[in-house]
């Protein structure tokens, strides 16, 4: 598993990358209240805003971690927000997307720099 | 966190796990374990305990203390019985609101509540009229269906008391300024507790059946169900009492006599109302609309006025907003759309509040 300085994990899966949020990015952002998912087939970039989440409290985006195209989305998150925040690292999973270059993958942090980073 | 102000409750707030947050020049927790969702639908069910000590406690003791805050507010000050408390609008030349206040009449003084980030003007404002003691005290709000029978454990005389009415009786030894009132829509009391006892006292009440600690962050959703208006957001300098919707607290007198500031702009809208009206809105979809998101009357159509306080209502179980509009789009049912991210989400007018008060009337 990767993970990016925005807190979202990567977990790789045959061809395709499965996108969600870190523990440490769901305690923090609180109770969520709604979640905006891209369409599938959407074409994008590293750093694209392409899931709005709102918690209680505030609205943040979640970005493309690297160049791809979204394949499949999470629509129970859409269903019940709090999937991500009880069980942020499997049932909250938020898009798989295909990955244009997957070598890219080797720019991300592993576990161990994942939570140096937190700290 | 440094530079900001603490309350005498800070400790205790670390104790509790409070996550801190700087407030209006104050160190104040937003939440703590729970999370605001939960201590939002707590206090909703049981009682929640609040620290508001960031709030300006002011006493006022002039022989001219009811004629000056007559002077400064279109609210009846005169009349106002000994134990009763009363909403109060500071005003200003134009009609609009400097701050809005909670008073209460405790015989021969007058107990004032202001916006702790209002605090700085209100002080010498009021103070140019009337002599002003600021008081260095706690104030805990207790609100919630279970809290007449937790602060009734320290003192059985608040079951007496009735929504508005304001006492002055002792919990542990010091004497406590105890007003049936508070901001969330639910029964409570607002206590304005000694510095010394303001630890002991919340932990006397926190050890009661249903109470929890809650942040400001359900404090500001509470209070958006209830249809309140937050200073800064919803109110302030630029807005009337009229357009606010808050011609109830302009009493029949003050109506006729006039004599406030901004009387000439506030007295014709009361007569044939404001150009725009504070409304609730209930957007049609999920996401949340907040303060500052346009609203139009038609797709594509151009901005007609914006969202000044919006989120997520958890008792109503989804997003709420308020903000407002020309008063020809005021009527409840009235369809409008809000910009959102490029979008145009529709909207519904809708009545205030969103959840039902149950004040102890």
């Amino acid at each position: 598993m990767k993970f990016t300085e925005e807190h979202e994990w990567l977990k790789v899966d045959g061809d395709e990358v499965i996108v969600g949020i870190t523990e440490h990015a769901q305690s923090q952002l609180g109770d969520l209240v709604f979640v905006e998912l891209p369409e599938p087939g959407t074409k994008v970039e590293k750093d694209d805003e392409i899931v709005v989440i709102e918690s209680v409290k505030a609205a943040s985006d979640i970005m493309a971690p690297l160049d791809g195209e979204i394949t499949a989305v999470n629509d129970k998150i859409v269903e019940t927000p709090s999937l991500v925040n009880e069980d942020p690292m499997e049932e909250g999973w938020f898009f798989r997307m295909s990955l244009n270059d997957p070598s890219e993958l080797d720019g991300l942090m592993d576990e161990d720099a994942y939570k140096a980073f937190v700290g | 966190m440094s530079g900001l102000k603490r309350t005498p409750l800070a400790d205790l707030h670390a104790r509790l796990g409070g996550k801190m947050v700087p407030f209006a020049g104050w160190e104040m927790p937003v939440q703590y374990a729970d999370g605001v969702l939960k201590e939002h639908l707590h206090t909703r069910a049981a009682a929640g305990l609040f620290d508001v000590s960031h709030m300006g406690q002011l006493r006022l003791t002039g022989a001219d203390r009811v004629e000056a805050l007559e002077r400064l507010m279109p609210v009846n000050v005169a009349e106002l019985k000994p134990g009763r408390q009363r909403y109060g609008l500071l005003t200003n030349a134009v009609g609009g609101i400097l701050d809005d206040l909670m008073f209460a009449n405790m015989g021969d003084w007058i107990f004032l509540v202001v916006n702790a980030a209002r605090a700085d003007h209100d002080i010498p404002h009021i103070a140019a009229e009337t002599k002003v003691e600021v008081l260095d005290r706690a104030l805990i709000a207790l609100q919630g269906p279970a809290a007449e029978e937790a602060l009734a454990a320290l003192n059985g005389d608040v079951r007496d008391m009735r929504f508005m009415d304001a006492r002055v009786m002792p919990l542990i030894e010091g004497d406590c300024f105890i007003t049936r009132s508070g901001y969330t829509g639910e029964d409570g009391f607002e206590i304005s507790v000694p510095r010394d006892e303001a630890e002991a006292v919340a932990e006397a009440l926190l050890e009661q059946e249903g109470v929890a600690p809650v942040g400001l962050g359900a404090r500001d959703s509470l209070r958006l169900e209830a249809g309140l208006c937050l200073y800064g957001n919803d109110i302030d300098e630029g807005t009337t009492p009229v357009e606010a919707g808050l011609t109830w607290a302009i009493q029949k007198r003050r109506r006729e006599e006039g004599g406030y500031p901004g009387a000439d702009v506030i007295g014709p809208q009361l007569a044939t109302g404001a150009a725009r009206q504070r409304v609730g809105l209930r957007p049609t979809g999920r996401a949340p609309l907040r303060a500052g998101t346009p609203l139009h009357a038609e797709e594509n159509g151009p901005e007609i006025g914006r969202i000044t306080s919006g989120g997520f209502g958890p008792t109503v179980g989804g997003p709420i907003s308020m903000g407002y509009v020309p008063s020809e789009f005021s009527q409840a049912g009235t369809g409008l759309f809000a910009s959102l991210r490029g979008r145009f989400e529709p909207v519904t007018v809708a009545p205030l509040p969103f959840v039902q008060q149950s004040y102890k009337r």
